[in-house]
């Protein structure tokens, strides 16, 4: 497997809520992508939103802002 | 053959629907079980039709479109699903069977009674009829949008009104005007909206669906792969997964988004003008012929594309074969899934031919429609 190393995963409640994020991040330039759910996240949707550690201010500063819905925030060395 | 049984199916779809369906039948994945490309790109064409579905019904919470195989199964899920057992509901003696079925069914095994709110000689109820049957145990109105049999309309912005003051879940089926008139559920204060996807929406048979307003309880159906929770025994409480276990009709969603988008671009003031005129002109070239009843309130303020009508005394299915064989014409006979609507218009025996007119329909084919229908009657 490729070196690990820490990134934020953001997980979901369900895979509109992953798509939402997709959409608006893609849409508004916002760093990461979806990938299937890391192994340390039990629960949720089978998909992730994956970025970079130092993106997380501002992507959840714009999720709060635009209401965008999302389960937990994680810092995994993956 | 011209085909004026749209209010069954529209046969005729716009381009784009049929070419994003074949697309997806050679590209897509299955949504929602996977990060490869495929399944990504299918959860995000998933996604995007909840999205335009929402707008096009002012729906607050994309994640509240339900997508299911069509209206009816989308009206179980709504009246078995957000219906309190041992409640009064309050229906219309205008609704297909897609409604008077389940709400039977409810009556049978959780003790519901029902109220039905009738129409008057020109098939129109009256929305203000629906508050004086109002009682104490009143906990639900459903409600047609408008009539399958006559085109007639219910003022449901009324009946929602009177919902909303009364604190009564308010669940529409959009069956026949989806796509065909304007619907904002937070205008029309609807708590649940039933849809299907191949009539007025103009995508393909299969699909179909239901618009939940937030704070809206539909318990599940059906349980099953969710492609999320796989480690909880129980289907996960989230919309829209709380509704939609199993692979979805992703195929056909598709085409449903992209006949939603020619609608959207379209305008539905603008299909709801033509089916109006197409049905106007129809109604006009044979109001005046000699033994033609019409059950539909064609000069109404606001109608759908449908016309019901016989001839003379004669068996509407032998009318239809008629119109069929001898003319090309495809149009419905007989009893059309609404019992009590025949029984107020006093059709049940005779049935009753119905004429309906799509987005697509000609001018000439409403005109062969009255030559036909014409010589029918002068034999």
């Amino acid at each position: 497997m490729r070196e690990k190393r820490l990134q934020l995963i953001i997980s979901f409640e369900s895979t509109a809520h992953a798509m939402a994020v997709e959409e608006y991040c893609m849409g508004n330039g916002l760093p990461g992508r979806l990938i299937p759910v890391p192994k340390e996240i039990t629960a949720g949707c089978g998909l992730a939103w994956k970025a970079d550690i130092t993106q997380k201010d501002e992507l959840l500063k714009a999720f709060a802002r635009e209401n965008i819905e999302y389960d937990g925030v994680y810092e995994l060395m993956i | 053959m011209i085909y004026l049984d749209n209010a069954a199916t529209t046969m005729m779809k716009p381009p784009c629907m049929v070419d994003a369906v074949t697309k997806a039948l050679t590209t897509m994945g299955n949504a929602s079980r996977g990060a490869h490309e495929t399944s990504l790109s299918a959860s995000r064409v998933i996604f995007h039709a909840r999205k335009t579905i929402a707008e096009l019904f002012n729906c607050k919470r994309t994640d509240h479109v339900i997508f299911t195989s069509n209206a009816t199964e989308a009206l179980n899920i709504a009246i078995r699903g957000a219906i309190k057992p041992d409640s009064h509901v309050i229906t219309t003696v205008l609704e297909h069977n897609s409604v008077l079925r389940p709400l039977y069914l409810m009556e049978k095994e959780k003790g519901i009674s029902l109220s039905f709110v009738n129409c008057d000689d020109k098939g129109n109820v009256d929305a203000a009829d629906f508050e004086n049957l109002i009682d104490d145990k009143t906990s639900a109105i459903v409600c047609t949008h408008a009539s399958n049999l006559t085109g007639n309309v219910v003022d449901v912005k009324k009946v929602g009104e009177i919902a909303n003051r009364h604190g009564l879940l308010f669940i529409v089926d959009a069956s026949q005007t989806a796509g065909v008139l304007p619907i904002d559920m937070e205008d029309m204060n609807i708590d649940i909206l039933c849809f299907t996807g191949h009539k007025g929406l103009m995508g393909p048979q299969g699909t179909g669906g239901m618009c939940i307003r937030e704070g809206v309880e539909v318990e599940t159906f059906k349980c099953g792969g969710s492609g999320v929770h796989s480690y909880d025994k129980e289907q996960p409480r989230d919309y829209p997964t709380r509704l939609e276990a199993g692979t979805l009709n992703s195929h056909g969603i598709v085409g449903l988004s992209a006949s939603v988008g020619f609608i959207k671009e379209t305008g539905v003031e603008n299909i709801k003008a033509r089916e109006e005129m197409l049905a106007l002109r129809f109604y006009n070239g044979i109001k005046n012929i000699d033994g033609i009843k019409i059950y539909s309130d064609v000069e109404a303020a606001t109608h759908t594309g449908v016309v019901a009508i016989n001839i003379k005394d004669y068996d509407s299915g032998a009318v239809a074969d008629t119109l069929a064989t001898d003319y090309g014409i495809a149009v419905r006979a007989g009893a059309h899934c609404a019992p009590k609507m025949h029984e107020a218009l006093g059709t049940v025996v005779q049935g009753a031919v119905r004429f309906s007119f799509s987005y697509y329909s000609k001018e000439e084919e409403a005109d062969a429609a009255i030559a036909a229908v014409r010589e029918i009657a002068n034999e």
